[in-house]
């Protein structure tokens, strides 16, 4: 009799756990459906909607017991939003806002907040500055820079030659100053010595200062894009590699050859990097950039190539204005 | 203040057009005719000029004027046919050339235009030369001079009033010390010339004189052979008293034993249409005698006659 009542007891006991543990976890649907909805590059909006919309009292204690990752058992027994958390939703929730607000500008203006953010955010904000100044027509460029006189009262070269300490001062200063030529002709010859003039620097370079080597800023930073291309090509021949290769222990180097040369390969990387599961922030808000400032023709393929990747990632209304942009670009290749 | 006189009626385009080519027509050249239409018509007359000759005649103006035209009258004629832009950029072409080398030329250009005068030169650069006038400077200039002239040109200054007198003093400071340390190429140097706006480098000067007792040209004359040093304080110049810098151009170019003609036309060409007055005011507070009447002295024939006309002098 007793051992039988001992067994019932413990089934119960086992029971009342179990069900005790699943109000603990809370549904699990619906944890699942709000870690995805929360997760990732932009909201889900739909998906929280009927979330809020369809719970009540119950339904919110026992998402917050099983979503570990944005509550915390706080020690006067509540479960309480971890901090941290709540920054990174903030940051997510910013990105539909920065497309719209971005995406409205007028070009002129994005680019000269866009190298202002840059600058002050530093060294490691740099390639910005790279990427807008290789990136935009010479008249584009231009237009950056008039429009930095109106909301800066500065000059752009200014703020960039007082503000930019480390080696990589000239080379900048250099590329937002450029007015390139802008049609075809190039000439072979000029480009057959200074891709040689190139490859000589590269020999001969302590690897660290080559960033400021004068002929290389000069080539880099004066000559028109369809003259680097026929450099770029010239020099494949003669050294067998790219110059993106040689350059490639000189981050803003090569990224400036890539924009100048190569721009479709840049973006690409772009994309590749800010859709990782471990893109930092910096890399996701490249992907807002890229999209609003850029012409969708240069984004030919990346939707085909990515499409998986941005299913998964990236949510919500930030995800359509994605997508649109890109199949607006496989489209007709001009924004 | 500008110089040039243009009638208060002036005929139309299509009758200045024909004179023109009148003057062009039979065995001689009437230079009077073409220094009289030419020499009184500002910019945007002479470019409607330019292409309604073009449409009338089928040919341009100005290889009409190189065929029927020589010397000294030739280019004056030339360079001042030319709208401001072109001519700047023309002009910067010619001073990135092996035989017409001049870094001069290059600084002044850069300098006393406004921001967008130069970038009006700079596209003026890719139409005419189909590459862009950086990359003719860079690729022609070397050394310290390269270092230079490159952001000069490349400048886009802020053109407001406003100065951070904050600023102002640390960059006196800075700019005092690389002086004191015959530091003339350094990098901060350069920077704040080529990239400050002429409000701001006006008032870090005029800082400098107060804390350090000289202007800073004065203690930029360490060396009077070194021709960089030369250069940099032109470029100084050119900044903050640009008509300073053209009366003494002017002053060399007269009375030197013999004439400088090539400053002689850029100068008067470049400048009749913006502040030739005020220059002339200077020459005349400078060296005691009217600017018309020291070019009178200096040159003549169809040459002085048409400086004469840019230069607003009016036969007594």
């Amino acid at each position: 009799m007793a051992p039988f009542l001992l067994i019932a007891l413990l089934l119960v006991y086992l029971f009342t756990l179990n069900s005790f543990k699943a109000k603990k976890m809370g549904h699990p649907a619906e944890v699942e459906v709000l870690s995805k909805a929360l997760s990732g590059i932009g909201v889900d909006e739909k998906s929280l909607v009927s979330i809020l919309t369809k719970s009540h009292h119950e339904h919110k204690r026992s998402i917050r017991r099983g979503c570990s990752q944005f509550f915390f058992e706080d020690e006067r027994q509540f479960e309480r939003w971890n901090d941290d958390a709540i920054k990174t939703l903030k940051g997510e929730f910013k990105r539909f806002k920065d497309a719209v607000v971005l995406s409205l500008m007028h070009p002129w203006e994005r680019d000269a907040r866009l190298l202002k953010k840059a600058l002050k955010k530093g060294p490691q904000q740099y390639g910005v500055i790279v990427e807008i100044a290789c990136t935009r027509s010479s008249e584009q460029l231009l237009g950056a820079r008039k429009a930095y006189h109106s909301l800066f009262e500065r000059s752009i070269e200014e703020d960039l030659a007082a503000h930019i300490k480390g080696s990589e001062r000239k080379l900048l200063v250099a590329l937002v100053s450029a007015y390139r030529y802008e049609g075809p002709k190039v000439k072979e010859d000029t480009a057959k010595s200074e891709a040689k003039a190139l490859l000589n620097a590269i020999k001969n370079a302590d690897k660290r200062r080559l960033i400021e080597d004068e002929e290389v800023i000069r080539i880099l930073t004066t000559r028109s894009k369809p003259h680097l291309k026929e450099v770029y090509e010239q020099y494949k021949k003669i050294s067998g590699k790219s110059i993106t290769e040689d350059f490639e222990a000189e981050l803003f180097l090569k990224e400036t050859i890539e924009c100048l040369c190569t721009p479709h390969t840049y973006f690409t990387k772009v994309f590749d990097t800010a859709l990782r599961v471990d893109a930092n922030e910096d890399a996701k808000k490249a992907l807002t950039r890229l999209i609003t400032t850029q012409e969708a023709g240069n984004f030919k393929g990346v939707s085909a190539k990515f499409a998986h990747k941005i299913e998964e990632r990236v949510k919500g209304a930030y995800k359509d204005v994605l997508l649109g942009v890109l199949a607006r670009g496989e489209m007709n290749g001009q924004v | 203040m500008a110089t040039l006189t243009v009638p208060a009626t002036i005929p139309s385009v299509n009758e200045d057009c024909e004179q023109l080519r009148k003057a062009f027509s039979g065995w001689g050249t009437n230079e009077g005719l073409i220094i009289a239409i030419l020499g009184h018509r500002n910019a945007e007359q002479r470019k409607l000029i330019r292409q309604t000759y073009a449409e009338t005649y089928g040919e341009d103006l100005l290889k009409a004027l190189d065929k029927e035209l020589s010397d000294d009258f030739e280019r004056v004629v030339l360079v001042w046919t030319l709208d401001p832009a072109e001519r700047d950029a023309f002009l910067a072409n010619e001073a990135t050339k092996r035989w017409t080398s001049s870094n001069q030329v290059l600084m002044e250009i850069a300098c006393t235009r406004s921001a967008n005068q130069l970038l009006h030169a700079r596209q003026a650069y890719h139409a005419r030369y189909k590459k862009s006038l950086e990359e003719d400077v860079a690729h022609h200039t070397t050394g310290d001079f390269r270092k230079l002239l490159l952001p000069l040109v490349c400048s886009y200054r802020y053109e407001g009033d406003e100065v951070n007198m904050t600023l102002a003093k640390s960059e006196a400071k800075l700019l005092h010390e690389k002086i004191s340390n015959k530091a003339y190429n350094d990098d901060d140097l350069i920077r704040v010339l080529a990239t400050r706006s002429k409000a701001q480098i006006n008032a870090t000067l005029n800082r400098y004189k107060n804390e350090y007792g000289n202007d800073l040209n004065k203690d930029l004359k360490a060396d009077p052979k070194d021709e960089f040093l030369a250069l940099l304080r032109a470029t100084v110049k050119c900044l903050v008293r640009p008509e300073s810098y053209f009366e003494k151009v002017l002053r060399l170019a007269i009375n030197r034993r013999g004439t400088d003609e090539g400053a002689l036309t850029r100068v008067v060409t470049t400048r009749a249409e913006v502040d030739l007055k005020i220059i002339a005011d200077e020459y005349q507070r400078r060296n005691s005698v009217p600017l018309d009447r020291a070019i009178a002295k200096d040159t003549h024939g169809d040459y002085e006659k048409m400086l004469l006309a840019l230069a607003g002098h009016v036969e007594a």
